[in-house]
């Protein structure tokens, strides 16, 4: 409870610390990313399925807020869970035959249907403007104050942040939680135990659509721009399935980390120059090799071994 | 053009690239079949295939059946490598460290290829000329040509090498059963490790017959490598035969897909690939073929 | 009058070439412990993953309670009133013991994602009464001070244990108890077939398979012969033990005229 509190406090402060706008601007991407990495390991580290196509409900998410917004001038307050029923209605569709499959299967076609989607933003043209994307979307105002500076947007999106938290953490230790911790284990003793698997498995592949579309929302809002990019593409998707690994699957605070470190890793070395692709591939394999737990687990453990030491 | 012979020219066009497509295949299955893992970096030697006998071929001057075999052993030992150094301590992981573990792999070689080639097109030319052949009012290029009958050379190579070769016919011992061979002092390891060698020397095949029809750039592989995978699924993940089937059908419906659809939608190429890739997975997972799915580790 | 808790109907099994299962016809009546038996690959563990809708029926059919149960997904047998324990035990091992009791209470409880993603008071007072039932249970199985220990880490013995707990803890009417035996020292097994004794006197039915002879008759009221998937004896247990049919396909002699 006090290291909740210690985080909390932490995470409040932070915009006061970073002074450059650009740094919080990276901490309004970790959140978001968060977000997603959250779901995501309800759906991998929990339930122990395998997306590698969640982009595509980042993508999902983040253009129907920008059509909706920019072309029916709905409120991005109202296109907001539009763009997350759509995101989950999407998944629900999909996830049915989809979650059938196990092991590289499952992950193969969970990759064709986030290839799939890339290429259709890519190519309808009329609908989502193609490789030039939408513009002008608008921000996000609450109660008439317009967020319009990084930092206000970051206290948005770490509130979400804070509440996909809550919502993760009281879905593990309940009724389903336990259903679906058994269904990663063992199917069929969870089956005889009376649990339905393809209904669990497909519920918690919902919801985490459900919180990627969020944040696809509000990284269209963040932004203002959507387009086909890095972030809506099978890159990006296996980004996220690192945040959650190395974050360490199962770990509540895993999933934060893993955004934390990624996204900061990710910013830091394009800026440094186009070796983001080689430096990145090298760290996931040492990482891999030295810590295959995660970073949460991987930390904990090193910890307890350096206090071993006399 | 009648449609008889429009018809033709796509399936000519698209059994070449479903050669391609055959020859990435085989180097997922194969090293499938060693080791129950997907090796996403599979696309990548294809990459590396395509720049090295570029870069062969323009500042060293070799002539091409040189710059070929160089090429060809320049990515072979680096399949080698990457077998040795990456993943021999994550064999032991399960399928998501290990999907995550060669994805990893990929970007490496993804980024060093960029390092070394940069970012740009380069092209190769044809194999011979002409370019293009007319044959009773249908164009076909001759790299076609050259694409089918190597890969067909190929084919028979390897036949040859599973039935007469040691390690060949260990490979394909190990493939029907992993424990049994182990029992009969066939080294699992050197299995793996001969695995990725022949992997990588498939794929860069694949990459340099491939290079003149397409551009080569650093990024070429992710999607050749993706759809390679996307064939041995639909032929069958582990069955060689299914593998080739998988290519060279996957080809021939991508030609008649993109070449008979309405103008403005050839960008949806690629996703014609993955849209059966979902229909194999979600109507017959274990591939048209029908082979023992899932092998585990 | 009345149906028997189980009724199993010509049930046949095949995989491949193999006939795993043929032609198997039992009731079950209610109350009481019946054993099936035979020798290594007569189908026991086939009829129960057949009973529980892990494999598909090739042929035949059963009900449960009077309700059709061929054709259901595991699940759905479940909320019938089935639960089952396993032979080589499959508890879930990222949990502990409690939680893993509290899986098999599953089917009691109601609460799904909404409610447990936002806490509703209900659910969490469902979640209560279900931890306290729970609790009760791994005290009836004698590890109640055990409950949040990780399931993996206690010893084999109650590792078994745990999983009868969890299987009680749906409140089954038919309990499948597949080789509770085995593995078990002899005080163990001794044991274990007071509980057995004792979840009968709460009246729950149990069918169980084991290869230990001296539990089997000890604690069954009526056995079932199976050989080669097929039955080929059924009875209370002195009877079934002089069997010459029995004898035969235990001793795998031939079946001649008796001496």
């Amino acid at each position: 409870m006090v290291a909740v509190g210690v985080v909390a406090a932490l995470v409040a402060a932070l915009p006061f610390v970073l002074r450059n706008q650009y740094y919080v601007g990276i901490a309004v991407f970790v959140g978001i990313n968060a977000i997603v990495a959250i779901g995501l390991n309800l759906l991998m580290g929990y339930a122990g399925q395998v997306s590698l196509g969640h982009a595509a409900f980042i993508a999902l998410g983040a253009y129907t807020s920008a059509i909706l917004t920019t072309r029916t001038g709905l409120s991005p307050w109202l296109a907001m869970p539009v763009a997350v029923a759509l995101a989950s209605l999407i998944a629900a569709v999909i996830g049915v035959p989809t979650l059938r499959l196990h092991g590289h299967y499952l992950a193969m076609a969970t990759l064709g249907f986030g290839m799939i989607v890339s290429i259709v933003i890519n190519e309808w043209v009329s609908l989502t403007g193609g490789t030039s994307g939408l513009v002008d979307i608008p921000r996000l105002s609450l109660a008439g104050l317009a967020l319009d500076s990084d930092t206000k947007y970051y206290y948005l999106v770490w509130a979400c942040v804070a509440a996909s938290l809550l919502l993760s953490f009281n879905i593990v230790n309940s009724r389903v939680g336990r259903a679906l911790r058994a269904v990663h284990t063992s199917e069929v003793a969870a089956a005889t135990c009376g649990v339905n698997i393809a209904r669990t498995k497909l519920q918690v592949f919902v919801l985490s659509a459900a919180l990627a579309g969020l944040a696809g929302s509000l990284y269209a809002h963040q932004l203002q721009f959507v387009g086909p990019g890095h972030t809506f593409g099978f890159g990006f998707s296996i980004e996220l399935v690192v945040m959650v690994v190395f974050g360490g699957l199962a770990t509540i605070w895993g999933a934060i980390v893993g955004a934390g470190v990624v996204t900061v890793l990710g910013e830091y070395l394009r800026r440094v120059g186009d070796r983001d692709v080689a430096v990145f591939g090298i760290v996931l394999i040492l990482l891999l090799v030295f810590m295959p737990r995660g970073l949460v687990h991987g930390l904990a453990s090193l910890t307890r071994r350096l206090r071993r030491e006399p | 053009m009648t449609l008889w012979s429009q018809t033709l020219q796509f399936v000519i066009s698209g059994l070449s690239i479903g050669a391609v497509y055959a020859l990435i295949a085989l180097g997922f299955s194969i090293i499938y079949n060693a080791t129950g893992i997907v090796n996403f970096a599979q696309g990548e030697f294809v990459m590396l295939g395509a720049l090295a006998a570029i870069s062969l071929l323009g500042a060293a001057h070799l002539p091409l059946p040189l710059a070929f075999l160089c090429s060809v052993v320049v990515v072979t030992v680096v399949a080698a490598l990457v077998e040795r150094i990456a993943l021999r301590r994550l064999r032991t992981a399960g399928v998501l460290v290990l999907i995550i573990a060669t994805v990893g792999v990929s970007m490496v070689l993804r980024g060093g290829a960029m390092l070394v080639w940069g970012k740009d097109h380069v092209a190769m030319r044809p194999f011979s000329a002409p370019e293009t052949l007319n044959l009773g009012g249908v164009t076909i290029l001759t790299q076609s040509l050259w694409v089918i009958a190597i890969t067909l050379v190929v084919m028979v190579g390897l036949q040859l090498f599973y039935t007469h070769a040691q390690v060949g016919k260990a490979m394909r011992a190990t493939a029907i059963n992993r424990e049994g061979a182990a029992l009969m002092g066939i080294s699992p390891d050197a299995m793996v490790f001969w695995s990725f060698a022949l992997s990588g020397a498939l794929g860069a095949t694949a990459g340099i017959l491939i290079a003149p029809i397409h551009m080569a750039a650093y990024n070429m592989g992710t999607m050749l490598g993706l759809k390679g995978f996307c064939a041995a699924i639909v032929g069958g993940l582990g069955s060689s035969v299914g593998g080739i089937a998988g290519g060279l059908a996957l080809g021939v419906l991508e030609a008649l897909g993109v070449g008979f659809a309405p103008a403005g939608c050839s960008g949806y190429r690629d996703a014609f690939a993955f849209g059966v890739l979902l229909l194999v997975l979600f109507i017959r997972p274990t591939g048209i073929l029908g082979v023992r799915a899932n092998r585990g580790t | 009058m009345g149906t028997g808790v189980l009724e199993a109907h010509a049930l046949r099994k095949v995989f491949g070439g193999l006939v795993a299962v043929n032609d198997v016809s039992f009731t079950i009546a209610e109350g009481g412990v019946k054993a099936m038996i035979g020798p290594n690959g007569a189908g026991k563990t086939t009829i129960f993953n057949l009973l529980c809708g892990v494999y598909p029926l090739t042929a035949g059919g059963f009900r449960i309670g009077g309700k059709r149960g061929d054709g259901r997904l595991p699940h759905v047998i479940a909320h019938m009133g089935l639960a089952r324990t396993f032979q080589n035990v499959q508890l879930f091992s990222n949990m502990s013991a409690i939680e893993n009791v509290m899986v098999g209470w599953h089917r009691r409880g109601r609460a799904g994602f909404l409610a447990a993603a936002l806490r509703l008071p209900w659910s969490r007072a469902e979640d209560r009464a279900a931890r306290k039932a729970c609790v009760e249970k791994l005290g009836f199985v004698g590890l109640a001070d055990r409950a949040d220990d990780e399931a993996l880490s206690l010893p084999f013995g109650q590792q078994r244990l745990v999983e009868l707990a969890r299987a009680l803890a749906s409140e089954p009417r038919l309990l499948l108890l597949d080789e509770p035996a085995a593995g078990l020292s002899t005080r163990e097994k001794a044991d274990l077939a007071r509980l057995v004794r004792r979840i009968c006197e709460q009246g729950v039915t149990i069918l169980l398979v084991d290869h230990d002879m001296d539990f089997v008759m000890d604690i069954s009221d009526m056995v079932i012969v199976l050989d080669h998937g097929e039955k080929i004896a059924e009875g209370p247990p002195r009877e079934v033990q002089k069997n010459a049919r029995v004898i035969a396909a235990y001793l795998g002699e031939e079946v001649g005229p008796a001496d």
